[in-house]
């Protein structure tokens, strides 16, 4: 089928080349950072992870939201995301990709990477995050491909498959619940050392994630003449608006525990994410603009997301839908993992730049996952189209 | 109907071989890896049962009961009395571990492994507002406190941190992965990375040549001096404080050993008991 991501329309190829130009860029950059070492970064002893892990974090959240479209339609039958089931999978394809290639970037040694599989380790979370990252990569490939190619044949998907559907679902949960305790299980990090990151992260995947393929599917429904329907839009918009409201209320539960309790531990990162810390007469406040951001671009995505008139304009719609992505990923994409390093075990406060070899890694990343994410569109709207003629 | 039967039997025979052969086959597997600390972890687990009973007095604090754990007391008064034993401490330390510096203009790539730190810094859980001035002004030597339950070891995915049987928390520098998952575990800020190539920072004639230089891309730490250990010295901080026993270092499971002896005398306290890690550093303030 790969043969169809080989025909497309000029603005087709533009926009694989404008990916492919960043990806070379930052091929590069990383090839400068391999070469010198993670120096080339902005992290430090005590912020020592950065932009990387961040994204990473999610981005496995990105993958997960995929289950949102999965779980109804094949667990409830409901047979209006039959269109849209396989933009999920294919997502969840290419945000796990941008997963793993974030963690290489990130490692100190990555042509060592394979020590984790040589001297596994039950006991470190990443063990079982590696395991399940890529088990759920292999799921989505596998379920993604045989039933799109059952569909070009226009038959039924083979029986054997379901199982593997199925397992995709509980895979799915587990990618984030894991990522999450990959951080909810430090001792000594108390803006993480908190039961609810797990919902929590469910909760914004849940939202981002639908939110992602809300806003994509607009964008095919005008440059690939593909529409998912008013009805898949809808219940769509319904999931994004009450994911993102769990996500509120389970922030504020932060809010309730740390303040009421007035424990200093707990409060510390709160106070640096949304107010700014003070700290020997200096106060830190670097990502205070980033999640006030998070907080107005949720209001107004869920805003326009409800309200009826712009619900029914592709365009309000289309910006409902990417407020909400941008929003939710100031908030885990970047606030969520570099806040947790303040302040430092030590009881100082470090703050983190990440520098331009850094960012246009990270870039590239991010076209490398839009360059798979395009093709594997292309390759599952021109099967439809071709079903349909 | 018959032929099925024996299907379902030879199949459930089989699964029965393998669910009772692979507990066996991984277990001879871990151990062919990694043979020493495997002896040490059944060690300490068949210790553990035996002494149960014992471990549950105080505070149900554990201890490797049989063999070696090797264990400091810091006094920081006599730090306070003699000005500069500090930082000889910590040049001793960097000296003898070829750790790098890069200078205060390159603060990021830092690397240290004993270092001096405000009282408050060090024992977030013992400061408040009408601290001694003494305390206030003065400065404590903090390093890695080599945990009875380190969350480094814990995090680690290739188990290149694990700690000895003698109670070390040790790093293979060469199975490192460098995903510094353990920096993020670690609740004392103990450890470092290399950011980038560690001999950029060092004099390479003025290199220890008893101990190797790391490979960047590793994280590292304070290893409680176990190369001199092994060869019977004391650990290079504690040689540089002389006779002042302003550092003490030994035996924490030998009842007539020196530190024992210190921490039945002297009232100390461990950075972040809460945490439930049983530093083997004590402190004497």
């Amino acid at each position: 089928m790969f043969e169809k991501a080989l025909k497309g329309n000029n603005y087709y190829w533009i926009w694989l080349a404008f990916l492919g130009t960043f990806m070379a860029i930052g091929a590069l950059c990383y090839i400068r950072q391999f070469n010198y070492g993670l120096g080339m970064t902005g992290m430090s002893r005590d912020v020592s992870w950065g932009l990387y892990i961040s994204q990473f974090t999610f981005l496995v959240g990105v993958a997960a939201g995929g289950v949102m479209l999965v779980l109804p339609y094949y667990i409830h039958n409901y047979k209006v995301f039959g269109r849209i089931t396989i933009l999920g999978e294919f997502l969840a394809i290419a945000a796990l990709i941008m997963c793993l290639m974030f963690i290489m970037a990130d490692l100190g040694q990555p042509l060592r990477a394979l020590n984790v599989l040589l001297h596994p380790t039950p006991g470190s979370m990443l063990f079982w995050d590696m395991l399940v990252l890529n088990g759920y990569l292999f799921l989505n490939i596998l379920c993604g491909w045989v039933i799109l190619t059952a569909e070009r044949k226009q038959v039924k998907p083979p029986k054997w498959i379901y199982f593997f559907v199925y397992l995709s679902i509980p895979f799915a949960i587990s990618i984030h619940t894991v990522t999450a305790m990959l951080y909810c299980g430090l001792p000594g990090r108390h803006f993480w050392l908190s039961a609810i990151i797990a919902p929590r992260f469910l909760a914004s995947a849940f939202a981002a994630g639908p939110a992602l393929i809300l806003f994509v599917s607009l964008i095919l429904k005008r440059v690939a003449n593909f529409d998912a329907g008013k009805e898949a839009k809808d219940k769509l918009v319904t999931i994004i608006i009450y994911a993102v409201i769990v996500n509120a209320f389970f922030v504020m539960l932060e809010f309730f525990v740390g303040f009421y309790s007035n424990i200093p531990g707990h409060k510390h990162t709160l106070q640096y994410l949304f107010f700014g810390l003070e700290h020997h007469g200096v106060v830190y406040n670097n990502l205070v603009p980033y999640m006030w951001g998070f907080v107005v671009l949720c209001i107004t995505g869920v805003t326009l997301l409800a309200i009826p008139y712009t619900k029914r304009n592709d365009l309000w719609l289309g910006l409902g839908a990417i407020s909400i992505f941008l929003g939710l990923w100031l908030d885990k994409g970047i606030g969520f993992v570099l806040a947790g390093f303040v302040p430092t075990p030590l009881e100082e406060i470090v703050e983190y730049y990440p520098t331009l070899n850094e960012i246009m890694i990270t870039i590239a990343v991010w076209c490398t996952g839009f360059f798979v994410l395009t093709v594997l569109y292309k390759i599952a709207i021109a099967v439809e189209h071709e079903v349909e003629a | 109907m018959d032929k099925k039967r024996r299907e379902f039997l030879k199949i459930a025979g089989i699964s029965t071989l393998a669910g009772l052969g692979a507990p066996a086959v991984v277990d001879r597997m871990v151990s062919g890896s990694f043979p020493l600390a495997a002896k040490a972890a059944q060690e300490v687990a068949h210790g553990e049962k035996a002494n149960d009973q014992a471990a549950t007095e105080g505070h149900g604090e554990k201890t490797v009961p049989t063999g070696k754990r090797y264990g400091m007391v810091i006094d920081v008064r006599k730090f306070i009395e003699n000005p500069g034993m500090a930082d000889a401490c910590t040049n001793a330390c960097h000296t003898v571990h070829n750790v790098p510096d890069f200078g205060e203009a390159n603060k990021k790539d830092e690397i240290k492994w004993i270092w001096l730190t405000g009282y408050g810094n060090a024992f977030p859980d013992h400061s408040h507002y009408y601290k001694d001035e003494e305390l206030e002004k003065n400065k404590v030597l903090v390093l890695c406190n080599h945990c009875d339950e380190p969350p480094c070891v814990r995090a680690c995915p290739t188990k290149a941190t694990f700690k000895n049987k003698d109670g070390i928390v040790a790093m293979d520098y060469h199975r490192c992965i460098g995903c510094r998952f353990c920096m993020a575990a670690c609740p004392y800020g103990s450890r470092s990375f290399n950011w980038q190539d560690p001999r950029n920072g060092l004099d390479m004639n003025k290199l220890n040549r008893e101990f190797p230089t790391r490979m960047r891309g590793v994280v590292e730490k304070c290893n409680f001096c176990a190369d001199r250990i092994g060869k019977g010295e004391q650990p290079a901080c504690a040689d540089a404080c002389g006779s002042s026993k302003a550092i003490v270092f030994g035996d924490l499971n030998d009842p007539n050993s020196e530190i024992r002896k210190v921490l039945k005398e002297k009232y100390t306290i461990q950075r972040k008991p809460a945490l439930g890690t049983h530093p083997s550093v004590f402190y004497i303030v």
